[in-house]
């Protein structure tokens, strides 16, 4: 990668961290090492109309892709008995926070397996 | 209206102040010097030749050497000229890309990578044959009939074949400026822009 465009993605990595700092409150704005199989939980900025509210998703991280700026986690739960999946850009700066609640111990990096099984299941596999 | 030259450094995405995520094309633009006014008494049409990307003074030959020196410009690898400017910038002049703005329309002009020798399918977006029984199990990329028998007894011109793709002149427009940094000489435009990594771009203020 050119050193410039890398200096660009640097740049623009430390502003969402900044960004996360301003509005943190009590949650950490450092976003921790977390691999496919962890449980996370993600604090996510939503905006309704003119006012700013946080929005936890929690569930499991089944694969993380792309590098730099790019990178991108996917995280899966069970919502009412229907799976809900969704993609967060890694920096972005809609993320307030994420905490890792348990680290799961998986062989494969995407756990794309996971969606034809049950909550019970899953529980056995990531243990 | 302005315009300037730069080289393309690659692509990455960013975050606009609206939270929005863009992929955006980095390019390194000017600072690029007036090096010659072309009016219409002397040259026939109006232009500005601008010169980019410094060099050293001893990889000049002389015929541009001399060029540069009736504009007192120091040697540059790249001139270019732009209609676009005539009567904008004059000769002393430096454009740099502080004449442009987030949110400026472009037009973007490069020389597309080169693909080589093509077949149709991919060179001009034929279906290919689309089927392997029939007798025509060896030919799924073929362009099939290329014109009709005795009348006309030809091929007509321009019939679209398979050739060389790519390397050629093309230009975008609408293309828009998400993001200047003009210590760095850096425009940040929305999207992708044809010709390869380090590859000379024109960029015009629509």
């Amino acid at each position: 990668m050119n050193p410039i465009i890398r200096r660009i993605e640097e740049q623009a990595a430390a502003e969402a961290f900044e960004f996360r700092k301003t509005k943190a409150g009590e949650a950490s704005p450092e976003i921790p090492d977390f691999r496919p199989g962890d449980t996370v939980k993600i604090a996510v900025r939503v905006v309704e109309g003119d006012k700013e509210r946080i929005q936890n998703f929690q569930g499991v991280v089944i694969a993380r892709r792309g590098s730099g700026m790019n990178e991108t986690f996917r995280v899966r739960k069970t919502s009412n008995g229907v799976g809900v999946e969704r993609i967060f850009p890694i920096h972005s700066p809609t993320i307030q926070s994420l905490t890792v609640l348990k680290s799961g111990s998986v062989r494969r990096a995407k756990l794309y397996y996971l969606r034809g099984m049950s909550d019970k299941k899953i529980r056995q596999k990531l243990s | 209206m302005s315009a300037i030259l730069g080289r393309k450094l690659g692509m990455t995405s960013i975050f606009t102040e609206d939270g929005q995520f863009v992929p955006v094309t980095v390019i390194e633009a000017g600072p690029c010097p007036v090096v010659q006014v072309k009016t219409k008494e002397n040259d026939g049409y109006e232009a500005v030749q601008l010169g980019y990307e410094a060099i050293a003074e001893r990889k000049l030959n002389q015929p541009k050497a001399g060029h540069l020196a009736k504009a007192g410009v120091a040697p540059v690898r790249h001139l270019k000229e732009f209609r676009h400017l005539a009567n904008k910038v004059f000769l002393g002049d430096i454009v740099t890309v502080d004449s442009f703005a987030a949110g400026d329309k472009l037009r973007v002009t490069s020389t597309s990578k080169g693909k080589g020798f093509q077949g149709v399918v991919r060179r001009h977006h034929f279906g290919g044959v689309g089927m392997t029984t029939h007798g025509q199990s060896d030919r799924p990329r073929a362009p099939g009939s290329i014109g009709s028998s005795s009348y006309p007894s030809r091929v007509f011109k321009g019939m679209r074949m398979a050739g060389r793709m790519g390397g050629t002149r093309v230009t975008v427009r609408n293309i828009s400026v998400v993001r200047v940094i003009p210590d760095q000489n850096l425009l940040m435009v929305r999207g992708s822009i044809p010709g390869p990594i380090n590859g000379l771009v024109e960029i015009i203020k629509l």
